[in-house]
């Protein structure tokens, strides 16, 4: 079907990386708010990955890393342009469903840009008005600025210490919005689960029906293992075939949290073992620069 | 033969299997049986009265011809014996491990009315290994038909339904969406009772009758069934993906870091290898104080893994008795063997957990057993004031499946009330070409019944799209394929099927 070879990469920041994978098929299938497996080679794990874009005409896909694990890490030395994954599964989970709302506000905080972009596209399309928050550290580990502005009628740029548009979290630049538009219907956040958890609060008191995309813990992706099961109101459900996208008032953010970091220790021996080895085997090609 | 076997006359005990000690075995991935020698094997053989009513036969899902390829193993024609067996079983060496024998075969064989009775699933392994080491291949001719034939899901059903597809001339793909081909017996079995490299010379097999697998394939997502039919030119697609979907009991404390199901744990330790973190890089976090929920195969799989990970204490916790306990006898006796703690009659109350959420242990109450329910087992009733504590660092859920409902959410399928597959008594589903088989219909349910479906959907299928039901001629010698056709036509992957 595709032999998952890399077609593109470019590097935000030295720990974020975005690489394009021609899979033609799935790049027709995908829609927003669906997500992948990738594993890197074959004795790695199976990591779930939003996709953060998708282009049928090119047949490509686009996927955002953050290097912060052994796998992510190893990726981003290993994964250069003419290079292959060993293993690309997807499209998961059920697509986003964009109705048509008349005024929707499209958060994504720090990687959660990237996935939030098809959904800000899709909602564009759909003919809604379209406010973009996107939210990061600084000015110098932005991205996809210029990809929002082009599909969102207004874009509020917020970063932690004020070096690109206003200072504060993205819930400052929701109220913002909020306040300018109060006739916003509906509400997207994507983002680390502290960050989707304060956009939940934002929107509450105003009843606006907003949605979260949660990415724990998996193994399959297929519903098989019941790893990355999430509390939904009074219920348990399986991100990876009941989601990723839920009702972000009836999530039980602190449960997802606590359950993210069961295997915490495991991973970071991982990491640590693998950061000894690349120190022993000398620095990997391309690693200067990505350090 | 000379003179008529009797009752009497033949060995009276069933012949051991050769096992690794347990407390050894406890501690690593090898298998637990060995398998029987040459001797063992024969002597068995020896055990078969042969009778001409053949009760063995009817008891066997796909029909394997049980007493031939007994009579040839004492003929010591081993390779006559694999011939009998692959006519009609594609698996020999998956199905002599893992089939309940006890239930069927070997349940109504003859000699077990007065004596034990033949091991007859150790001698199917015996031939079925012994294939594996000297590399028999039967490989039908087989006449290309035209027909392209789906099967989705590379486990046992569709695993089961591609070879006699592929038999009966078509083209056939199988999706899978893990990495690797082999489903359930991949991912679930663990190595210590179904070796994966006994999975991947059977697959290999497939692989030469022509059958291609495309894995990394979520089909429902990546396309539907319906494009499947509309836009990719499948004539017939068979649906085999398996239940999946593990259940939890509702309690409080499930989501507490150390409680998972052992769909997780068994994928985590067997496909992904997370037993050899760091070598492999699935992380994993083996308990110390392991209580597994439930008690049929996938509990014992799951307790027995625990234990080869470097558990301390692994418990079984089964809400009914041991003579209601799913699994098979002899996985309950290897694992009480290991050193499994069994807790029949004890239902969880509740997972308990510390200020970091992480598992500390679990409250139970005793059960007695009551009337008997729905499933013919009698019902287990609490115990008023038995409530009690125990400690533990990890909790396994083993307490079955319910429907996948990818497929569902993704094609017009009919469906029943609880999410599986309705089809007719053919393994037909609602959309037109599209047959499904395995637990997706039925439910969890055994290895060899998923391959059962899989046979009778192939049967199933055949007749819809107008082929005859045929058998299966051997190449006596692979050299002499190619002759026959003045090219060498097992290298082109030909062979042809004869109509009795």
């Amino acid at each position: 079907m595709s032999n998952f070879e890399i077609v593109g990469r470019e590097d935000y920041s030295d720990v974020t990386y975005q690489l394009e994978i021609r899979h033609p098929v799935m790049a027709k299938a995908a829609k927003a708010g669906q997500f992948v497996i990738v594993m890197e080679h074959e004795h790695g794990e199976r990591i779930p990955l939003t996709l953060a874009d998708f282009d049928p005409v090119q047949g490509t896909i686009t996927l955002v890393i953050q290097a912060v694990g052994k796998t992510t890490r190893e990726m981003q030395q290993n994964c250069q342009v003419g290079t292959k994954l060993f293993a690309l599964v997807g499209p998961m989970g059920i697509p986003s469903h964009i109705g048509s709302p008349k005024k929707v506000l499209c958060v994504g905080g720090g990687l959660g840009v990237a996935p939030v972009y098809p959904q800000a596209r899709a909602y564009a399309r759909n003919g809604a008005y379209v406010i973009g928050v996107v939210g990061f550290r600084n000015k110098a580990v932005m991205f996809w600025e210029e990809k929002f502005r082009a599909v969102c009628d207004e874009v509020i740029v917020c970063t932690d210490d004020g070096s690109a548009g206003i200072k504060g979290l993205v819930t400052k630049g929701m109220e913002q919005a909020l306040a300018a538009h109060p006739d916003i219907d509906e509400a997207i956040a994507i983002g680390p689960p502290i960050m989707m958890k304060a956009c939940a609060e934002v929107t509450r008191p105003h009843h606006i029906k907003t949605l979260v995309s949660l990415n724990p813990v998996m193994v399959d992706g297929t519903g098989m293992c019941g790893g990355c099961r999430v509390k939904i109101g009074d219920g348990i459900k399986f991100a990876c075939v009941d989601g990723p996208d839920f009702d972000a008032h009836t999530v039980d953010f602190d449960d997802l949290m606590a359950r993210l970091a069961r295997y915490r220790p495991t991973e970071q021996e991982a990491l640590k073992k693998w950061e000894e080895s690349c120190r022993m085997g000398g620095a990997p090609a391309g690693s200067t620069e990505l350090f | 033969m000379a003179k008529k076997k009797t009752i009497r006359t033949i060995p009276q005990e069933r012949t051991p299997m050769p096992e690794q000690d347990p407390l050894e075995r406890a501690r690593n991935f090898k298998e637990v049986a060995c398998g029987y020698t040459l001797e063992n094997a024969l002597r068995e053989a020896e055990r078969c009265l042969m009778c001409p009513d053949a009760p063995c036969v009817r008891g066997c899902p796909v029909s394997i011809d049980i007493p031939a390829f007994i009579q040839k193993i004492a003929e010591k024609h081993y390779h006559g014996a694999y011939d009998v067996i692959t006519d009609t079983n594609l698996l020999p060496a998956v199905c002599g491990r893992v089939c309940p024998q006890e239930n069927q075969c070997e349940g109504v064989c003859t000699v077990g009315d007065s004596l034990e009775p033949v091991a007859i699933g150790r001698l199917e392994r015996f031939v079925g290994d012994m294939a594996i080491r000297e590399g028999w291949v039967n490989l039908p001719y087989i006449e290309k038909n035209g027909f392209k034939v789906g099967i989705v899901g590379s486990g046992p059903a569709g695993m089961a339904c591609a070879a006699d597809m592929a038999k009966a001339g078509c083209e056939v793909v199988v999706y899978e969406a893990f990495h690797e081909p082999g489903g359930v017996l991949k991912y679930g079995i663990p190595d210590f009772r179904l070796p994966n490299a006994v999975i991947d010379v059977e697959i290999d097999k497939l692989k030469q009758l022509g059958v291609r697998f495309e894995c990394n394939t979520l089909v429902g997502r990546l396309f539907t069934i319906e494009q499947m039919i509309t836009e990719m030119g499948f004539h017939s697609v068979f649906l085999g993906t398996g239940a999946g979907y593990p259940s939890f009991m509702g309690i409080p404390g499930e989501s507490l870091n150390g409680v998972l199901s052992a769909n997780e744990l068994l994928t985590r330790c067997n496909l992904m290898r997370a037993r050899d973190f760091p070598n492999f890089d699935t992380p994993m976090q083996p308990g110390k104080r392991v209580a597994v929920i439930g008690a049929g195969n996938t509990a014992m799989d799951a307790l027995r893994v625990s234990l080869r990970l470097g558990a301390e204490k692994v418990y079984c916790v089964y809400r009914r008795g041991k003579a209601e306990a799913p699994a098979r006898v002899e996985e309950i006796h290897h694992a009480g063997e290991e050193g499994v703690e069994f807790h029949w009659l004890t239902s969880p109350v509740e997972v308990l957990g510390d200020e970091q959420k992480r598992v500390r242990g679990m409250r139970c109450q005793k059960m007695e057993l009551g009337e008997p329910d729905a499933s013919g087992r009698r019902r287990p009733v609490p115990v008023p004031g038995s409530e009690f504590e125990f400690e533990c660092d990890s909790v396994v859920y083993a307490i079955g499946t319910n429907a996948n409902p990818i497929l569902g959410q993704t094609a017009k399928l009919k469906l029943n009330k609880r999410g599986y597959i309705e089809t007719d008594d053919n393994l037909a589903t609602s959309i037109a070409g599209v047959f499904a088989g395995g637990d997706i219909v039925t439910g969890a349910a055994t290895v060899i019944e998923a391959m059962g479906a899989g046979r009778r959907a192939a049967r199933a299928m055949k007749a819809w799209l107008g082929l005859r039901d045929t058998d299966v001629v051997y190449a006596p010698e692979a050299p002499h394929v190619g002759r026959r056709f003045g090219f060498a036509a097992d290298q082109h992957g030909y062979a042809r099927i004869q109509v009795k």
